[in-house]
């Protein structure tokens, strides 16, 4: 345990506390980095802003975190598979800001990569487009899109190496390597952790400088 | 057959051999059972070549759709990460997408993603309404209550305005066209007059009006 960034389960769950922003990967009930969210959980952090493209299922992936009350507020997609989402939002127990997918994805990748916002067409003439500015461009109208980076990014990858390097597989890929990319401090849950040089160069989908801290 | 396995049949009709296809969560699901040979399935977290639904052994993490159903990657499948699965969708290049409605209007608007006091989201249907090359509505004629869903203007929040195509039915089939709606297709049963009396809009009739088959 000689690498810098391979952490103990207890020094990564001292990284979380209250009021952060947190960026989750992951999609769909599947391939979450179901570990990291339990040390946010056993960190007791709470008022926690999450980003994510949904809120999980009832007491499973984000929705462990709805679950134990830790979620002041989310930025994501939507919230159709976890009841008590739902429920906490008719309560007026946690606020939600509803994002087309497609622009969210957009705003994490600008946050990751330097970049003030993205221009679409999406959300023009529905209530999204409220809460935007409208940007004339090349003649066409578009709504700006601005970008979005987390105090924090947890996610999960099918493979890392000691620098941090990250392959994925199928639609495990997901919202991972953007959401990796879009915060101050980037911590990667692998399923397996191989030695330097084992992932090939064209295999790395996100380079090994982007990631922080490694739980294997 | 059921209602619902009815309307995705008749959307799937507009598929063709080539076309990459997004479906949305329902009755838009099941589409992929009877869509002709060559059209490719999307799913939006980032796969192109979705196949049947795995079971058993077969099923694997690596492989779920947007719905969180484990399916098998066809051959030839291709994996995005969400960011490109989205510029796909946006630049046009998804041949057409099935989604869901609860309310569509007589110039193509629908609302899909809210209703009073409870909000789900819009996911990724906002950017299918805007970049699919076609938009088809599969959804039943009316809520269960009776209430027409296609209306003169929607009053549920927007998915995407001026943006639907076709609407696909338990009992008829509608093109929007600039001149409004344009009954085109009816199930053996019911008159034009009974679709008009369970919708807000005028319906004009096509003089080619066909039958659905059963």
């Amino acid at each position: 345990m000689n690498n810098p960034k391979i952490k103990r389960r207890e020094e990564i769950i001292s990284c979380f506390h209250d009021g952060q922003t947190i960026v989750i990967g992951g999609q769909a009930g599947a391939n979450l980095p179901y570990r990291l969210i339990e040390c946010i959980v056993d960190s007791g952090a709470k008022d926690l802003t999450i980003c994510s493209i949904d809120s999980g299922e009832l007491d499973r992936g984000i929705g462990r975190l709805i679950h134990a009350g830790a979620v002041a507020k989310m930025i994501t997609t939507h919230i159709g598979t976890n009841p008590e989402t739902a429920a906490l939002l008719a309560e007026g127990k946690i606020e939600i800001e509803f994002n087309p997918m497609g622009s969210y994805i957009e705003r994490l990748r600008c946050g990751g990569t330097g970049l003030g916002g993205v221009l679409t067409k999406t959300g023009l003439g529905t209530e999204v487009e409220s809460r935007r500015e409208i940007i004339r461009c090349n003649g066409e109208d578009y709504l700006l899109e601005p970008a979005l980076r987390g105090d924090i990014a947890i996610t999960r990858a099918r493979r890392a190496d000691p620098l941090g390097n990250l392959a994925y597989r199928g639609t495990g890929t997901a919202s991972h390597p953007i959401a990796a990319m879009a915060a101050d401090l980037s911590i990667v849950e692998c399923d397996h952790f191989c030695d330097l040089g084992e992932i090939s160069p064209d295999e790395v989908r996100v380079p090994g400088m982007f990631i922080d801290m490694i739980l294997i | 057959m059921d209602n619902r396995h009815f309307i995705a049949r008749r959307a799937a009709q507009y598929f063709k051999n080539g076309d990459v296809v997004n479906l949305g969560i329902g009755i838009p699901s099941l589409c992929g059972d009877y869509a002709p040979e060559g059209v490719l399935f999307q799913t939006e977290n980032g796969l192109i070549g979705v196949g049947p639904t795995a079971e058993g052994m077969m099923k694997t993490e690596r492989f779920y759709n947007a719905g969180g159903v484990p399916f098998i990657p066809v051959p030839g499948a291709s994996v995005l990460d969400v960011a490109l699965s989205f510029g796909v969708i946006r630049s046009g290049r998804m041949a057409a997408t099935v989604l869901g409605g609860l309310q569509v209007s007589e110039t193509g608007d629908l609302a899909n993603w809210a209703v009073p006091k409870r909000a789900f989201g819009m996911g990724g249907a906002m950017d299918l309404c805007t970049g699919a090359r076609t938009v088809i509505v599969a959804m039943e004629l009316t809520a269960k209550n009776g209430t027409p869903k296609i209306v003169d203007c929607c009053t549920l929040p927007l998915t995407g305005k001026n943006c639907v195509d076709h609407i696909v039915t338990e009992c008829c089939v509608i093109d929007i066209t600039p001149q409004g709606l344009l009954l085109k297709e009816i199930r053996a049963g019911y008159s034009p007059e009974d679709i008009q009396s369970r919708i807000e809009p005028y319906l004009h009739i096509d003089p080619d009006l066909k039958t659905m088959t059963e």
